[in-house]
C-alpha cells in the first residue's frame, strides 16, 4: 500500500478534510454532528519509575509530613503554596500558573486498581484499563480509538522512540520523536521497501505511517532538525502535530527518571530536575498548542507512589497513591480532586504509604467522557472492560 | 511444521541464533546448523570485548580510578575562577571516552565474531541482569566492566554463580541503591539517626533477575531480603586504593537476626546469609519458569509456543541451572526452528546485523553506532528501566522507529554497500531466508547502495 501523503497535502491546499476523503458521504454528516468533541485534545504525560506526588505537590501543612519526609520534605518557604495543606515543587512554576489561572488542577492521592509494588506489572496496569494484571494485550486509548472511531475520525500519536502499551491495539497510532531525516534520494528504496512491505502486518502499516508523519514534521519544522534535549522546544514541536486539522486528537509521551530510590533531594536534586522537565514539557504543550490549547486536557499520571516515610538513603521506596495533574484550557476550574486522607500514621496504606481515595481509571473516565465524548457505557464496558461500580470524576471539563 | 531442510537451517542458525550471517557464515554452519551452534558453547563463558587499539579494556577498579581522577580535575578547575561551565565538563572527557570505548568494543566484537551465538547468549544475560548509565557517572564508568566480569564469565556455568556475580558487582550494586542500604539495628543503623534500608536490589532480584513478579512473594518477603542484603556495598571514599572500586561486605551495616523470605529461614548470618537467599532463588521452578519464559520470548517469539518455555524449564531444573545446559536444550528444541521468522530486531541487532553483512566492522563511532542507536531508543547500555530492553516487536516496530531504520539503512548503504555483485550479497547474507520477492528487488536495483540498502529493509532482514 503506498500512503496518500502528496493526495492528502493537496487536499488540505483545496480545503477538504480528510475525514471526508476516508470516510465517504455518509460519514459527513455525525462527523459534524459530532462537533462539540471534534476539536478535543488529549495529552497523556506518564511518568515512569514511579513518581514521588508527595513531592509534586507537597502537603506541607499536614502534620505529619515533615517528620515522616526528613531532609527530603520540600521546605515550605520554598515551595508554591496552594492552600493551608498543598504547596507545589518549586520546580512547577509553569504548572502553578496555570493553577493559579483555574487551567491546573490536582488529585493528590490516586492509584492504580490493584495494590502492586513492580514498576511493570503498575505500568501494565495504568495502560491496559482492564483492571487486572495482563488483563488486555491492548492499550486503553487504543480501545477508546475503537470505541470512536466509529462516529467520527480520530487518531494518536506516540511521542518518543517505543510506542507504549496505553496505545498498543489493532488501530495504529501514527508516531514521531526528534531526529529522524530521510535521504532525500532515497525514493526508489522507499517505495521498494513500501512494496516488500505490503504483506507484513506490523512493519508495512509502520512505516507508512512513519513516513506520514515524518514529511508532516518537516513541514512544521521548517525542514530543520528538532533538538529532543530542551523540553519544552521538544513539547512544543510534538504540540505541532496536534494542531494540524487532520493530526491527532491524543496524543502519549513517557517521562522517565523517577526511581528515586535515593538521594532523592528536595526543592533541588534529582527529582526536582525531572520535575522540571515535566513543567518544560507542560508549558511546551502549552506554547506549541496555542488557540488550541482551549480544548486540550493534559493527564499527567505515574505507575504508583512512593513511601511516605524517607528510606535509610535519602529517597523513597515503591508506595501506593500518587498524584495526578491535569492541565489543560479545557479544564473546568476547581479546587482538588477526590479526598486527602492525612499521612496519620493509622491512615497511610500497609503503614508505609500514602493510601489512596481515587482508583485513576475515575479519573481517566471523567475526562474521556466529558473531555472526550466517550459514553460512559462503553467507558464500562470496553475502554475500561468490568468498570461499571468505578464511577467517573465529574465536572473535570465544562460539558 | 516439519523441521526445514539443512540450507534453511543454516540460515536461521546465522540470524535466529546468531547476530545476522557474515559473508561466507551460511556455508559454514550448512553441513550440520545445530552442530555448528552446538560448537560455539565453551565452558569458560562469553568472549571478552578488546579495547579496539588491542589489549584489555579497563576492569572496574581501573573505571573507578578514572572516575576519581575525572572528579578531581573537576574539583580544581571550579576552583579557578576564569574556568569556565564546559572546561569543567570537560574534565569528565575521559569518561566519556571510556563509555564510548566500551559501546565501541562490544560492538565490533558483535559485527566480526565467527561464534555469532555466543555474543547472542551474552547480549541476552547481560539485558537479564540490566545495568545503565542513565543512573549516573558512577554507574556510566562501569556498565561495561559488569558485562565482561559479572556476565561474560558465568554464562555458560550455574545460573546461581551468573545471579550472585551479577548481584554483588559494584556496577549492579550502585545502579539499584544497594551500596547505601544500612540495616536499621546494625551497629553503624542504630547511631546513625535516618540510616535504613533501601530495598530496591532486593525487589529487583526477586521480580526480574530470578523468581518473576508472578512468584507470589510478598512485600514483606521483600523486604526480608532487602534486611539480608544490608552490607553489601562498594569499596569506596577512604577504602585503601587497593580496594577502591570493588565488592565490600561491610559488616557493620549488616541487619542483625534471622530471616524469613519466601517461606524459608535463614539463621543469623552475614554476606552469606543472602547469598543463601540467591541460590534458593536460582533454584526455585519460579525462577526456571521465568527464564524459560524469557529466553524463549527473546530467541523464538514474542508470544512462544508454550511447549518449548516447558522444556526449557525442564532443563532449566534437570541441569540445577546449568546455562551450557539449557543452550543446548535451546538449541535442539524443534519449536525454536520451526517456528516462522516472527522476531523483529532489536536496533542494535539491526545494526550489528547490517555490519556483518557488509562484511565490515565499523569505523566512527558517533555517526556509525552511537547517534543511530540513539535515534531508535536503543543507546548501549542505557535501558531506561531495570528490567532492561524490551523484546517485543510491538516496542521497536512504531512508525517513527520504522523510518529511522530506514534513514540509517540508505545512509550506511551509501558508505559501506560492498562491491560484490548484490544479488550474492543478499544471499550471503540471507541464504534459503531470503524471498523470491525480495531477491527481484534486489536484482533490479539501480545501485549497489540501493540494493544493499533495500536488501537491510527487506522483511527478512528485519526479521529473525
Amino acid at each position: 500500500m503506498t500512503r496518500p501523503t502528496l493526495t492528502r497535502r493537496a487536499a488540505l491546499a483545496t480545503g477538504l478534510s480528510a475525514a471526508f476523503l476516508g470516510a465517504g458521504a455518509g460519514a459527513r454528516a455525525w462527523a459534524q454532528g459530532a462537533r462539540p468533541f471534534a476539536d478535543r485534545k488529549l495529552v497523556v504525560v506518564i511518568c515512569r519509575g514511579a513518581m514521588d506526588g508527595l513531592s509534586v505537590c507537597p502537603p506541607i501543612g499536614d502534620a505529619n509530613y515533615a517528620g515522616l519526609r526528613g531532609a527530603i520534605a520540600i521546605p515550605p518557604d520554598q515551595a508554591l503554596k496552594l492552600d493551608e495543606t498543598f504547596a507545589l515543587h518549586p520546580k512547577l512554576t509553569a504548572l502553578y500558573a496555570l493553577v493559579q489561572g483555574g487551567q491546573a488542577r490536582i488529585a493528590p492521592a490516586v492509584a492504580i486498581p490493584q495494590r502492586i509494588r513492580s514498576h511493570f506489572e503498575a505500568q501494565d496496569m495504568l495502560e491496559n484499563g482492564s483492571g487486572q494484571l495482563y488483563g488486555a494485550a491492548t492499550g486503553w486509548l487504543n480501545r477508546t480509538l475503537q470505541v470512536v472511531q466509529p462516529r467520527r475520525p480520530i487518531k494518536a500519536l506516540s511521542i518518543g522512540a517505543e510506542e507504549p502499551l496505553i496505545l498498543h491495539g489493532p488501530v495504529e497510532a501514527e508516531s514521531w520523536s526528534p531526529g529522524g531525516r530521510l535521504n532525500p534520494n532515497g525514493d526508489r528504496v522507499t517505495a521498494a521497501v513500501q512494496a516488500l512491505y505490503q504483506d507484513d502486518p506490523l512493519l508495512g502499516p509502520a512505516l507508512a505511517t512513519g513516513l506520514q508523519v515524518q514529511s508532516e514534521a518537516n513541514m512544521l519544522n521548517g525542514g530543520k532538525p528538532i533538538n529532543g534535549g530542551d523540553a519544552k522546544a521538544f513539547a512544543v514541536t510534538a504540540a505541532k502535530f496536534l494542531t494540524d486539522p487532520n493530526g491527532p486528537s491524543i496524543a502519549v509521551l513517557s517521562l522517565d527518571g523517577f526511581d528515586t530510590h535515593a538521594n532523592q533531594g528536595a526543592a533541588n536534586g534529582q527529582l526536582a530536575n525531572r520535575l522540571a522537565i515535566l513543567d518544560g514539557v507542560i508549558a511546551g504543550l502549552q506554547t506549541g498548542l496555542g488557540a488550541q490549547w482551549s480544548q486540550t486536557v493534559i493527564v499527567v499520571a505515574t505507575e504508583f507512589g512512593r513511601t511516605a516515610h524517607v528510606n535509610g538513603t535519602g529517597g523513597t521506596d515503591h508506595g501506593t497513591a500518587s498524584t495526578v495533574i491535569l492541565a489543560g484550557g479545557a479544564l473546568k476550574p476547581g479546587g482538588l480532586i477526590g479526598d486527602w486522607p492525612t499521612l496519620q500514621p493509622a491512615r497511610l496504606f500497609e503503614n508505609r504509604d500514602l493510601a489512596p481515595t481515587l482508583d485513576v481509571r475515575q479519573v481517566f473516565k471523567g475526562v474521556l467522557r466529558d473531555h472526550m465524548g466517550v459514553e460512559t457505557a462503553a467507558l464500562d464496558t470496553r475502554v475500561f472492560p468490568g468498570s461499571a461500580a468505578v464511577r467517573a470524576v465529574p465536572g473535570l471539563v465544562s460539558a | 511444521m516439519t523441521r526445514p531442510d539443512l540450507s534453511f537451517q543454516a540460515a536461521i542458525a546465522a540470524s535466529r541464533f546468531g547476530l545476522g550471517a557474515r559473508p561466507g557464515e551460511i556455508e559454514t554452519a550448512q553441513s550440520d546448523p545445530q552442530g555448528w551452534l552446538i560448537a560455539q558453547i565453551q565452558i569458560e563463558g562469553g568472549d571478552i570485548p578488546q579495547a579496539l587499539g588491542g589489549g584489555a579494556l579497563p576492569s572496574c577498579q581501573e573505571r573507578f580510578a578514572l572516575l576519581a581522577s575525572c572528579k578531581a580535575a573537576e574539583k580544581a578547575a571550579a576552583q579557578d575562577e576564569a574556568q569556565d561551565e564546559a572546561l569543567r565538563k570537560a574534565a569528565f572527557q575521559p569518561l566519556n571516552e571510556g563509555f564510548v570505548d566500551e559501546v565501541m568494543s562490544r560492538f565490533w566484537l558483535g559485527a566480526v565474531t565467527p561464534s555469532p551465538f555466543r555474543e547472542r547468549w551474552a547480549l541476552f544475560w547481560a539485558n537479564h541482569c540490566s545495568v545503565s548509565a542513565n543512573k549516573g557517572r558512577e554507574v556510566m564508568a562501569v556498565v561495561g566492566a559488569f558485562d565482561r566480569e559479572a556476565i561474560r564469565p558465568h554464562m555458560f556455568g550455574r545460573f546461581e554463580d551468573l545471579l550472585i556475580a551479577s548481584s554483588q558487582h559494584p556496577a549492579m550494586l550502585l545502579y539499584l541503591d544497594q551500596s547505601q542500604s544500612i540495616g536499621p539495628n546494625s551497629p553503624a543503623g542504630l547511631r546513625r539517626q535516618g540510616a535504613g534500608l533501601n530495598e530496591n536490589l532486593g525487589r529487583e532480584i526477586m521480580e526480574l533477575h530470578s523468581l518473576g513478579a508472578d512468584a507470589g512473594y510478598s512485600q514483606a518477603d521483600v523486604t526480608e531480603f532487602a534486611r539480608a542484603l544490608t552490607g553489601w556495598s562498594v569499596a569506596q571514599g577512604n577504602a585503601p586504593p587497593d580496594q577502591q572500586g570493588r565488592f565490600v561486605y561491610r559488616p557493620n551495616i549488616h541487619e542483625p537476626g534471622p530471616r524469613t523470605i519466601f517461606g524459608r529461614q535463614y539463621p543469623p548470618g552475614q554476606q552469606e546469609q543472602a547469598e543463601a537467599a540467591l541460590r534458593d532463588f536460582a533454584a526455585s521452578p519460579h525462577t526456571a519458569e521465568h527464564i524459560a519464559r524469557q529466553l524463549a520470548v527473546h530467541v523464538v517469539a514474542d508470544d512462544p509456543p508454550p511447549s518449548l518455555v516447558a522444556r526449557l524449564k525442564r532443563g532449566y531444573l534437570d541441569s540445577q541451572g546449568d546455562l551450557a545446559h539449557l543452550a543446548r536444550v535451546l538449541i535442539t528444541a524443534p519449536e525454536a526452528w520451526e517456528s516462522p521468522s516472527a522476531k523483529l530486531k532489536t536496533p542494535y541487532e539491526f545494526l550489528v546485523s547490517s555490519y556483518r553483512a557488509a562484511g565490515i566492522g565499523s569505523s566512527d563511532p558517533h555517526k556509525d553506532v552511537l547517534n543511530p542507536l540513539s535515534g531508535l531508543g536503543h543507546r548501549p547500555y542505557t535501558a531506561p528501566q531495570p528490567n532492561g530492553w524490551s523484546d517485543q516487536a510491538s516496542d521497536w516496530g512504531a512508525p517513527d522507529a520504522m523510518v529511522k531504520r530506514l534513514s540509517f539503512a540508505q545512509a550506511f548503504a551509501g558508505a559501506h554497500a560492498p562491491m560484490a555483485d548484490p544479488v550474492q550479497v543478499a544471499q550471503a547474507a540471507l541464504g534459503a531466508r531470503l524471498t523470491p520477492a525480495a531477491y527481484t528487488t534486489i536484482k533490479r536495483a539501480e545501485t549497489r547502495q540501493e540494493a544493499f540498502a533495500i536488501l537491510l529493509m527487506s522483511p527478512e532482514f528485519q526479521r529473525r
